[in-house]
């Protein structure tokens, strides 16, 4: 405010020329930079046309309709190598969202576990928890990776000497193999009752915050709804008459028959990126825990609450606040450092598109469709974390 | 107060007057030596105890193995791979040995610092090496003289100076192109040219963002976003494939300094997002004041607002400078070989293939890459209570 109060009195009095005028300077600064700027993009344009001429390509996405001709490893919808390239861009987006998607869950889980770790007092707990803060926090995500994949998953037994682990599952050079479950006639019922379990816990906790505010009551929502969800499927189970087998991988001499299998390349990004991500989930935790104070605490013990119910009613709700934004910075983090897969040839977005770029020669279309696309994903998460983020916010008056 | 005197209302029979010592307590129970530690940070509940065994069976299971891999059955010596692998397999080691395969480090050893760089040249390696040392440390120790010349020697002068030193041509040196390069070497000058080429920009972006010109400020952010929005690997594969393109036709190109672009862009992104915190966290007043003593934007930043701002964000900046450190490592992916990638590479060397070659390998190098990040973050926390200058 204050400069334009001088900018105003300085255009009044006279013998101070216009140049020294703060908005008129302003106008000509952003003009000068405005132009610059048109005249890179108008010489870039130019080259890039030229060089793209002379390199007897085509701009533009036509090329996404054409035949790929390649195939990859694994993929979580219909694909073969007569698919076209969209459809092998679509494959990669998907196997990044579901390496993605996965790898959050499992990194806030042992992040959180590990943040809660480092405050313990058991002294053990804590300096274990600390070691693997700071050796994961102080090396590459690509090494984590190169580590799983080249110095654990691959040095391990061929099929023939699998290592057998519970549940009729193997592990060996191919990967992680595990029955696949067969579900028999009537398995639709346990996804009714799993929706039904939902709604009623939605309607039960409504209706629970309603009496609590009339009444004072409290009513134990957390096991009555835990009770509902995971109950009425399992009496859906036994009421539709066991209608689930499983097929179990069978080891052969080369191969293993049935079952479902994990690829090792899968396994070692999926693993690497929930550890590395862990580590920097866990500081942001227990940054979060320690940021609520401890009269808090104090409070809440004062006022009879007993330590279960101070650490969920008063100390997560108040942690969670510090917690959610730069837990999305981590999310974010661990979606974007998916893209490491083509390292070790797990086909993502990257790694299919950068076979996409060797086989057409498209550099422009691809690298703008990869930025698009992971631009949209960030934008999307930033987005729900920002939603979660309002509601848990403090409320004031 | 003087007056208060109980033995009336008590009535005389009531007068009791103890006449022999209260009996000892007990002593406390040790509150030093080994059991009561065990008893307060081992074993304070059952819980506690319950986790505390856990975690100490988890740690027998995997250290003594972990310490025996690394260190007694490991090999030591041998001049390839027959060092590292069993005897069915044509080695000689006996059946189901495992253990690190430490001769492949001490054989690559000179590969994972320089790269191909050319045997007779390297001293200018160590003599910029050296030179990058004798600089630093003075500048990393608050106490010692000149920081202003020994900054403006660090980063404006030992650039130019190391460019000449490693890349030749000049001076009778030998020129030693780029793609010879490799190992530790590429790794640092990735990570200090990108440091020094990024702090800057960083901060004018920065400023950019916070400006009142609406031109400069919408540029900004594009830039800022777009850039923090993608991977890095995408940002590395637009510098190695599209750069080429955007110039005018038959420029050719050095293939290390398009890495470089890359990362000097992705690291510019995200400094300017720290600075930018520490630009908010200015009281409006400080800005004001700079304003009503008639100083200009430039004078007003660069000595009220930025002295104060970079101060604040000092662990942020340093946390951005680690991960570029790390970062740097996905140069590999665009097919050049820092201290990761050149590891990586030599997997694949039949002289020295092993089932425990990966696993050293990676060992190594993380080794090395931990010992920087590490100082850096231990660095930077010593700064942070140092630069502390709030009243607790």
């Amino acid at each position: 405010m204050a400069t334009q109060d001088i900018a105003e009195s300085g255009r009044e009095s006279p013998g101070v020329s216009f140049l020294y005028d703060p908005k008129i300077r302003g106008i000509v600064y952003q003009a000068v930079v405005f132009i610059a700027i048109i005249g890179l993009i108008y010489w870039i344009v130019g080259n890039t046309v030229a060089n793209l001429q002379r390199a007897n390509i085509a701009s533009g996405f036509s090329f996404l309709k054409g035949r790929a001709g390649f195939d990859v490893s694994e993929s979580l919808i219909a694909y073969s190598s007569d698919s076209t390239y969209a459809r092998a861009l679509l494959v990669g987006v998907l196997n990044t969202l579901y390496v993605a998607a996965i790898g959050i869950v499992t990194a806030s889980i042992i992040g959180f576990l590990v943040g809660i770790g480092r405050l313990s007092r058991n002294w053990l707990i804590a300096k274990i928890c600390l070691v693997y803060v700071e050796v994961f926090r102080n090396i590459p995500t690509l090494l984590v990776i190169f580590f799983w994949y080249f110095g654990v998953l691959s040095v391990l037994p061929e099929v023939r000497e699998s290592y057998s682990l519970p549940f009729s599952s193997f592990l060996n050079k191919r990967g992680l193999f595990f029955p696949d479950p067969v579900w028999g006639d009537k398995a639709w019922l346990i996804g009714v009752a799993v929706l039904v379990g939902l709604a009623l816990s939605v309607l039960v906790s409504r209706w629970a915050r309603s009496r609590q505010m009339a009444t004072g009551q409290i009513f134990p929502v957390y096991r009555t709804a835990a009770a509902l969800i995971f109950g009425l499927p399992l009496l859906a189970f036994i009421l539709a008459g066991f209608p689930l087998s499983f097929n179990y991988p069978k080891l052969g001499t080369f191969n293993l028959a049935g079952g479902s299998q994990v690829r090792p390349e899968f396994l070692a990004l999926f693993l690497a990126l929930s550890f590395y991500t862990a580590s920097f989930i866990a500081e942001v935790v227990r940054a979060g825990i320690l940021g609520v104070s401890k009269g808090q605490t104090e409070a809440a013990s004062a006022l009879g609450l007993r330590p279960g119910q101070t650490m969920r009613q008063v100390v997560v709700p108040q942690a969670l606040r510090i917690i959610i934004p730069p837990l999305t910075n981590q999310y974010l983090n661990l979606i974007k450092n998916s893209s490491l897969a083509i390292a070790i040839g797990f086909p993502d977005l990257v790694a299919v598109g950068g076979t996409i770029l060797n086989q057409t020669g498209q550099a422009i279309e691809i690298v703008a469709i990869w930025m698009a696309i992971y631009l949209g994903i960030s934008l999307a998460t930033s987005a729900f974390m920002n939603w979660f983020n309002g509601k848990m916010a403090l409320v004031e008056r | 107060m003087a007056n208060l005197d109980l033995t009336p209302r008590l009535g005389p029979d009531l007068n009791f007057v103890r006449k022999e010592m209260a009996a000892a307590e007990r002593p406390p129970i040790g509150v030093g030596g080994l059991t009561h530690w065990l008893r307060t940070n081992l074993f304070a509940t059952p819980t506690d105890a319950a986790l505390s065994i856990l975690a100490i069976l988890a740690l027998v299971w995997f250290l003594p193995p972990m310490f025996d891999w690394l260190f007694i059955n490991a090999a030591w010596t041998g001049s390839d791979r027959t060092a590292c692998i069993t005897v069915a397999q044509g080695g000689l080691q006996p059946a189901n040995w495992s253990g690190a395969c430490w001769p492949f480090i001490h054989a690559k050893f000179e590969q994972f610092i320089y790269g191909r760089y050319p045997m007779e040249e390297r001293w200018r390696v160590n003599l910029t090496a050296a030179l990058f040392v004798l600089l630093l440390v003075p500048l990393l120790i608050p106490r010692a003289p000149y920081k202003k010349l020994n900054a403006l020697l660090f980063f404006v002068a030992f650039p130019v100076v190391a460019f000449f030193l490693l890349v030749g041509g000049s001076l009778d040196l030998s020129y030693v192109e780029t793609p010879l390069w490799g190992g530790l070497l590429v790794t640092l000058v990735l990570a200090f040219v990108g440091i020094v080429v990024s702090l800057p920009l960083g901060i004018i972006l920065a400023m950019g963002r916070r400006s009142k010109l609406p031109v400069i400020k919408l540029l900004s952010v594009i830039f800022i976003e777009t850039v923090r929005g993608v991977p890095l690997v995408t940002v590395l594969f637009m510098a190695s494939v599209m750069l080429p393109l955007f110039l005018p036709p038959g420029t050719n190109f050095d293939k290390l300094l398009r890495a470089l672009i890359g990362v000097a862009l992705f690291e510019t992104a995200y400094l300017a997002e720290v600075v930018r915190g520490g630009l908010q966290a200015i009281p409006k007043g400080q800005f004001e004041g700079a304003d009503s003593l008639g100083l200009s934007y430039w004078q007003k930043m660069r000595l009220i607002i930025l002295p104060q701002a970079l101060k604040l964000v000092i662990p942020g900046i340093v946390n951005s400078f680690i991960s570029l450190f790390k970062d740097t490592s996905l140069v590999y992916i665009i097919g050049m070989f820092d201290l990761l990638g050149i590891v990586r590479q030599n997997f694949s060397d039949t002289n020295w293939a092993s089932p425990e070659t990966p696993a050293t390998g990676l060992i190594f190098a993380g080794f090395v890459f931990w010992i920087f990040c590490f100082g850096m973050s231990r660095y930077s926390i010593f700064m942070e209570r140092r630069l502390d200058t709030s009243h607790k």
